[in-house]
Order: structure tokens, then sequence, then C-alpha cells
């Protein structure tokens, strides 16, 4: 969301805590400001929002549906609930959803430990799928001479996709298939190590919230991402 | 002046159609098509060579078009003047049909049109279908087409013409039933300069086509449509998108625009005002979930189609970010009548609430398979029993309605009558208007595990809930059908229903659980005996501490 | 007859992780032991699960015929199952096979990768079924304690409060992985 230099103040409830926005504020910036936690997956400071995983749903009063915090503007008067025990269990189906979907197998993961989704489902207090695996057949592609994009990991938060053209402006990273179907694919779905687009800067790679996509030749310990550039980067681009 | 170019044109028509004795109809609308009734009209053609008097033309859909092809014969002299309609022709048949030119028709091919199926609807929409020659735009005018249209440019203010569809009480055809007339005000007050009115004809429901009817018989009332909408929100440029399976509808479609801008009812100054209107196809690709506005317009810019969260609403940030107004087809067929006849008269058509007629499509277990027109609040069982000529084999068992966002309405409830209220209230909803009517040998849990295969394989993958969750639903279905699942497969659907409705980000996901839920809620007794036999559960069958349990949720 | 209630563990398909891990709480078995008698377990020299057990822990995931009919008996004479570690809460690495067909499984690990004596084992070895899958996609599950392994204070936090009559709050406790 663009923010404008004189917005409107408005003033609104989150948990019942009073909290002050400017207008065109997305709720989740305002509980992330107030240190209220929603949990997300496909929204990264500095990319575009996606509104895909759903795992950021909260409840307004007033009405029965359920609003995506990253992407529904604040606006004034309103009720936000976050931590309702309704959302817990919707929240708890979601991860149901995204581990069930491809092979997660934390323990052989070499993003075990810095993995959004392993994080979440912890700080959630997940201890189980009560779904059964679809344990899909799906490719690694290791063509690349720098990384490794594992397909068995990617929950297609798209977050690869949108810095590859958004940050990057390189726009390799697209989008193929429909419904669990639906794969994350390199230009004209080729090899990524093939891809002439490709500018090999590994910002994919720190962006992707799994172990989707890592860097050949590290270990578990070492595979840590960094994304504290991107808000930076985005503000350069903005000016 | 236009107004008198259509005089001169109307004339014209008139005097041809004069000149002639006999007019043969031939439908050549898809259903008909598809049974070789472009054979037919060529040797009706070839065979009326030497008979003087005779006009055979090409229409659009005559509605059942179960009995294709259709040919109607309208006589104004002979033995027998009047109308006839023949019923499955075939060219072999052809002639015997020019031979009874004038005399008795022929028997065994004659239709009788003196039948609910004909006499009990009301056609508004579907006025000109089967009537006109769809790529002609001539007969179009010749039946006061495009006078909606001259009206409001010369006559109205924008202002005026959003009035007219606010006093009409029409609402949006596609199924949500959103008032056409306050969707129009909000885009009119939107500022300009550049908005755009988008027809949404990406007809997906399995078991639907009257918009591919409506596009195919009568293409130049969608055009008069739109245009009339764009002069009444300010947009300049429109778009058609039209589903790449729908070849023959985008070719009239491509006739109807060249025919319109060369007379200049569409393009730049239309009708000769200062308003400019141009009309543009987009072709979808196939894929379900562009019928969803968002996902429709990101496909005509060229993006992948998939939705994205509301608001902003195309009305605000719609087309390349612009006000944008997005309706169906059968709305925009039903402006140039409201325009033409005035609002008070469609208001005074229908129930309270829900005004205007509907078009259905009828399929499945059904005597008259075809396309009707009926009031707003006619009862199902008037629909299906009257019109429809009940079901051949059996009882019938529901209807469905609304596509895979509808939902099954058991034969108890047929004398609900049909409007937007009335279908939501019974878990299901109004739709595009396809009807899919049911015997008592199929079963329910058939018919849910089939939608639900349908919404996973459509579904687009953008947001988890659909995406996974769908499958999920669709494996249960499947394990229940087949007669393997137990209690808790049955709970863990109801949660997968509950969790897609609530959490998906647009409406084919919010919607997908319905054929699962209404199923559910009017045949639990079909899911309950194809279980295994819930005496012996496997889970859970042995002493677990109760307190414990209990703890654990 | 004893007042201490019967703990039992049982080994799936899994790597024995669990165990050691459990075994890892060290000295701290001793009270372990004032609470409860191990009366069945792969260090147990029993061969038949007793009637009555009050906690079972499953090491491991439901994979082959054998594991499929152990595990429900197990469950019939169990009070509390505790699925202990990620193969019996998720068939993590054992999972790993499910993409694929057993059959293509067995010539690879038995003839294609094999140097010497190249077939595949029919007796003795207990067939594999079509996937293996987590214990509470066969039998219901009363706790969960994922983790690869978890670690040993988990596993005695769990073994306490169950053994203390408490429903053990796994929340901060682990996570899948580890």
């Amino acid at each position: 969301m663009k923010r404008q230099t004189q917005a409107r103040i408005i003033t609104l409830k989150i948990d019942g805590v009073d909290v002050a926005a400017r207008e065109h504020e997305t709720i989740l910036e305002l509980a992330q400001e107030n240190n209220i936690f929603i949990p997300t997956l496909c929204h990264l400071d500095g990319l575009s929002e996606y509104g895909g995983c759903r795992i950021c749903v909260v409840e307004v009063k007033g009405s029965n549906r359920l609003f995506p915090a990253c992407m529904t503007p604040a606006t004034e008067g309103m009720e936000v609930i976050t931590n309702s025990e309704r959302l817990r269990l919707y929240r708890f189906s979601i991860l149901d959803m995204l581990f069930s979907e491809r092979n997660h197998v934390c323990s052989v993961c070499v993003s075990n430990g810095h993995c959004d989704l392993q994080y979440l489902s912890a700080k959630l207090g997940m201890t189980r799928v009560e779904v059964p695996y679809l344990n899909p057949k799906v490719d690694v592609d290791a063509s690349h001479e720098h990384f490794i994009m594992d397909h068995n990991r990617c929950i297609l938060c798209q977050r690869c996709v949108r810095v590859c053209g958004e940050i990057e402006g390189a726009f390799t990273k697209g989008v193929m298939g429909r419904g669990v179907n639906t794969r994350i694919i390199h230009d004209l779905n080729g090899a990524w190590g093939d891809s002439d687009t490709c500018t090999s800067c590994g910002k994919c790679v720190n962006v992707c919230p799994t172990g989707a996509l890592v860097e050949k030749g590290k270990s578990a310990g070492e595979m840590v991402k960094r994304r504290d550039w991107l808000p930076y980067l985005r503000l350069m681009q903005e000016d | 002046m236009m107004i008198e170019r259509f005089e001169e044109i109307t004339t014209e028509e008139q005097t041809a159609v004069a000149e002639h004795d006999h007019t043969v109809k031939v439908c050549v609308a898809a259903g008909c098509l598809s049974s070789q009734s472009d054979q037919v009209l060529d040797a009706l053609k070839n065979g009326v060579g030497e008979h003087r008097g005779c006009h055979v033309k090409g229409v659009g859909c005559m509605g059942l078009c179960s009995q294709g092809p259709l040919v109607a014969v309208e006589s104004k002299t002979g033995a027998k003047s009047g109308s006839v309609m023949y019923q499955n022709v075939k060219a072999e048949d052809a002639p015997d049909i020019i031979q009874s030119l004038g005399k008795k028709p022929v028997a065994r091919l004659e239709l009788k049109t003196n039948v609910p199926f004909f006499q009990r609807q009301t056609k508004i929409v579907l006025e000109n279908c089967g009537e006109i020659d769809p790529e002609r735009i001539e007969e179009y005018i010749a039946v006061e087409g495009y006078q909606g249209l001259l009206t409001a440019v010369t006559e109205l203010s924008p202002i005026e013409v959003i009035d007219e569809i606010v006093r009409s009480g029409l609402r949006g055809r596609g199924g949500g039933g959103y008032p056409t007339g306050l969707k129009w005000t909000t885009v009119a007050k939107m500022d300009g300069p550049t908005k755009y009115v988008i027809c949404n004809a990406d007809e997906g429901d399995p078991g639907a086509f009257m918009d591919r009817s409506v596009l195919e018989s009568d293409p130049h009332r969608v055009l008069e449509g739109m245009a009339i909408a764009g002069y009444a929100v300010g947009a300049t440029e429109g778009y058609i998108y039209v589903r790449g399976e729908y070849p023959l509808a985008v070719e009239r479609l491509k006739i109807a625009i060249r025919q319109a801008n060369r007379l200049g009812v569409l393009g730049s100054k239309v009708c000769g005002t200062t308003f400019d209107f141009n009309v543009h196809i987009r072709l979808g690709a196939g894929a379900f979930v562009c019928g969803e506005e968002t996902a429709l317009i990101a496909s005509i810019e060229g993006k992948r189609g998939t939705p994205r969260p509301r608001p902003p609403y195309p009305a605000e940030y719609g087309l390349w970010g612009k006000p944008t107004l997005i309706n169906n087809v059968e709305t925009f067929a039903n402006v140039p009548a409201i325009v033409r006849k005035g609002g008070a008269w469609y208001a005074g058509i229908g129930t309270e609430k829900s005004k205007g007629t509907k078009v259905f499509a009828l399929a499945g277990s059904i005597q008259n398979t075809g396309l009707i027109e009926v009031p707003m609040g006619m009862s199902l069982r008037e629909i299906i029993f009257e019109i429809g000529g009940g079901v051949p084999n059996g009882n019938c068992k529901a209807v469905q309605t609304g596509g895979p966002s509808g939902g099954c309405i058991p034969a108890d409830y047929f004398d609900t009558p049909v409007d937007y209220e009335s279908l939501k209230a019974l878990g299901s909803i109004m739709g595009s208007g396809g009807m899919i009517i049911m015997d008592d040998s199929s079963s329910m849990v058939d018919v849910a595990r089939y939608f639900m295969e349908f919404c996973m394989t459509e579904s687009c993958g953008k947001c988890v809930p659909c995406r996974v969750g769908t499958v999920h639903m669709h494996t249960l279905l499947n394990k229940i059908y087949k007669g393997e699942a137990r209690r808790h497969d049955l709970e863990t659907l109801e949660k997968l229903c509950d969790l897609v409705m609530n959490t998906s980000l647009c409406g084919l996901g919010q919607t997908a659980p319905n054929p699962v839920l209404s199923t559910l809620r009017y045949f639990r007794h079909e899911y309950m005996d194809l279980l295994v036999d819930g005496a012996e559960d496997g889970r859970g069958a042995t002493a677990v501490d109760a307190q414990l349990l209990e703890a654990q949720s | 007859m004893s007042e201490k209630a019967k703990l039992a563990t049982v080994w799936l398909d899994g790597c024995s992780g669990c165990h050691m891990s459990f075994l890892d709480i060290d000295e701290r078995i001793l009270a372990v032991a004032e609470l409860a008698d191990l009366v069945y377990s792969p260090l147990v020299d029993l061969k038949v699960f007793p009637e009555m057990v009050d906690v079972t822990l499953v090491e491991g995931a439901v994979s082959s015929e054998e594991d499929y009919h152990k595990i429900q008996k197990v469950r019939a004479h169990t009070k509390v199952l505790v699925s202990l570690g990620d193969c019996a809460v998720t068939a993590n690495v054992p999972g790993m096979r499910n993409p694929f067909k057993v059959q293509d499984i067995l010539n690879r690990a038995y003839l294609e990768n094999a140097d010497l004596n190249q077939h595949i084992p029919v007796e003795v070895i207990p067939p594999l079924r079509k996937t293996s899958v987590p214990v509470h996609q066969v039998v219901e599950v009363d706790v969960f304690v994922p983790g690869c392994p978890p670690s040993a204070d988990t596993i005695f936090y769990v073994l306490t409060e169950l053994l203390a009559g408490r429903k053990p709050v796994m929340l901060g406790k682990t996570r899948f992985g580890i």
C-alpha cells in the first residue's frame, strides 16, 4: 500500500488494544507496529502483498467473513480479533494443508531450524498433521551452478516470483499449472541452469521461507537466509 | 441521422419479408449445429431455388435443443398460414418441407408448439433468439434493435439511463445477484477520464449454455447493452471476455462488432453523437476461475488468471487499475429492453426482490433439454415438470442449480419460487442459470464428488485452503463413495468444508463446498449408508483414558 | 501386584533414535522407574504385549504389514498411546518412499544397488505396505511428541506428566525436525 504524506489518522482496536493508524495501513502493519503477533507466510516486508497463504486471516467484529491481515486496510472504528479459538483452529488446518501438500521432511531438510513453516508450526503449538499426506512425486532442479530448487519443500508463496520480478527485475521465476499441480518454473519451464534471464543474484533463495530454494554446498547449520536488505531495496526503488 | 437510417433499414427488411410468402428458419446455434443443422440449411436453400416466394435463413436458438435440428416455417398464404415447427430435421427432409409449403405440414416432423415449453415462457433476453439471423445487423434493427442505445445517447443523460436501470430492479445475472443499478452508479461516480466496461462471457458452469446461446443467437443485443452501459458510466472502451471454447460465439461477435462499427452504432461518434465506444474481444484459455471478476481482469491484462482479494472492487480499481464495470452477458442483454420499454415495465415482471426474467439451461434427466426464459418467482415444479416436461425415467429426486458453487435442492422443496433469496435459503444459489435435474438413479454422494473434482481441477492454486483442501475433500468423497470411509472421515469432510468456505480467497473457493454441504443437508442418509458399519470403528474402540481424550482437542 | 503404572515402548519403522533419546534421560530413569514398570520394550525380553498397559510410547511409522497389525494390538491394550518422534507423528524419513512404488524401491535397494547376492527377500521380512503412514492414520493417538528425536528432557517431561495423570503441554517443548 502506498503511503501518502498527509494521510488521515484513524483509530481502531486490535485484540482490545486501541491503536492509531494512518489511513491505508494494513491490519498486519499495525499489528507488527504494536507487537501483536499475526502469523504470516506469503507476506514479506519489501514485496508486494499476495494474499494467498491465508494464515494471517483475522476476524473483524460485525462481519462473519475473515480478512487477510496483510491486505485489509484499517478503517475507522474497526475491531480486529487476531487470536480467537476459531482462528487458531483455522491456522492449524492451513498448516495441515501445507504440510500434507508436498513432502516436507524437516529432519533431513537443509533448512531445518531456519524455516518459516517449521517455525510457525512450533510457534502455534502444532504437533501433528491431521489429514493424510498427498505424497506427490515432484522434482528437484539442481541444474543451477549455485542454487537448488526443491519442489518437495515449496509452499507456492511466490515470494521468489515476486522478488525476481519486482526487485531484481529479471522475471526468471514464474508459475505454471493449476491447483496442486501448480509449479514454480524458470523462464518457459526450462532448467534453472539453462536460464538466460537469471542473474544468479540469489534473492529468491534468501526470501524463500522453506528449504525449497537453497544454496548448494551449505549445511543445515549454515543455510541461514538474510532478508534485511529487502525493505531498503524497495525504498530505493520508490525514491 | 441515425434514426432515419434505422427506419430505412426497417422498411427494407419489412419489404423483403413481405415479398416472401414463406419464411423458413433453421436454427444454426451450437446445439442444432452439432446435429448438422448447417446441412439442413444448405439443403433447404438449394431446394427452394425454384420455389418463388420462399426465404430460407439461419437463426439463433429456438430453445428445445434436445429435439434439434429445429426448423420453423412461417407462411402467410396457402391452406396452412401461420407457423409450424419441425424437429429432428435431416438434410433428406428438405424436399418434403419445401413440398409442404402452403399445404399440409409434414406430419412426421411436426413439433407441437401449443405445449407449456413454448407457452409458459416470457421472453425478454431471448426475444430475438430463433427469430432473427444473428449475422445480419439489419434484422436486429428491424426488431427495434439499437433503439435503446439511440434513445439513451440522444435523449437521455447518463444519470437518467442509470435511473432507469435502478428503477428496473435488475440484478446481476452472473450468479451473485448484485443490484446492477447500484454497480453502475458506483462506477459512474468514480473519477475518469478512463473507465472500462467488461462483459463476462466466460461461462464455465458444467451444464450451462445460456450466455453461449445469447451470443450465438443475438450478439447485437449484448453489444447494445454494453454500449448503453458505457454511455451511462462514462467508459469508452468495452471488452468481452469470451471463453475460447465458444468459437461460434466469438465468430458471430466479431461479425456483429464489424457491422455495428460500419453502421456507426459502435466505434467513434456512436449514433452521430460525441460518445465513443469501442468493443474488443478477449479470449479465455479454459480456466473456470477466470469467470471471477478479478481473475478475469488479470487475464485481460495478460497476466496469469488468478483472483486477488477484494476490496478494492473493480468498480474502484479494475482493468489496468481503472474504474471498471463488469457485468455478465445476460445482464447486458436485459439492458436494451429496459431502456426501450422503461424500468417500470421491467419491474412489473418477477417478484418483489427479484425482478424480470431469468434464462435457465435445463439439462440432465429431463424431457425437454434446452434453453428457457421464465419470470422470476416461478416455482421449480413448474419449471421442471411443466416447461421441462418432467423426468423421462423414474422419479425426480433433486435439481442442482448454480453450478459448482450451487447446491442440490430435493424434490420436496420444488414449490419454492425461483428467486435469489429463496434459493439461497435452501443452501443453493441462483447462479448463472444452469439447472441439472437428477432422477432417483443418481447418487448424491457421486454428484458432490463430481463437483468437487471440478473445483479441485479448476482451483487456480493461489490460496492454500482451496488448492489443497479441495484435493482432500475429493479424496474423502471418493473414499465415502467407494464404501471405505468411517464416521470420522465424514467429520473431517465437514471440517474441511468449513475451512475452505471461510478462508479461501475468492468466490470459487468459498463456494466450492456448497455441493457437499447441500447434499449433506438434504441427503445425509446417503452418506451414512455408504460408511463402513460404524459399530466397530478401528480408531478409539478401546478404553482410552477419557480424561485425557477430553483434555486433548 | 504392583501399584506402579505399566509403561511400554514400541519400535516400528524408525531408526531407534527416539529410544536412544529416551535412554538419554540418564539417571532420571530411576525417577521413572519409581513411577512405572517397563513391561514391554525392545529393551525388555518379552515377546507378547501385556494385557493392559497404562502408557505406551511408539517410535516409528507404520510401514509394513507387521507394523500395521502390531500397532492395532498395542492400541487395544494401551490406555494412553504416545506417538514419539517424527516418524510416528509424520512418517518422516520412512515416508520419503511414498511417492514411489514399493516394487521400484525394492528393486533399487536389493537389485540395482546390491553388489552381491542380488535378490529381493521374501521370507521372514514383513511385506511393505503401499505407503508409510503416521501412527494416527491407523489408530487413535492420545499424545503427540514430534522431534527427530525429541530431546531427553522433552521425553522425561512427557513421561512424568502422563504418569502423574496430567496431559503434557507440548507448546514450546518440541517441533518437527528439531
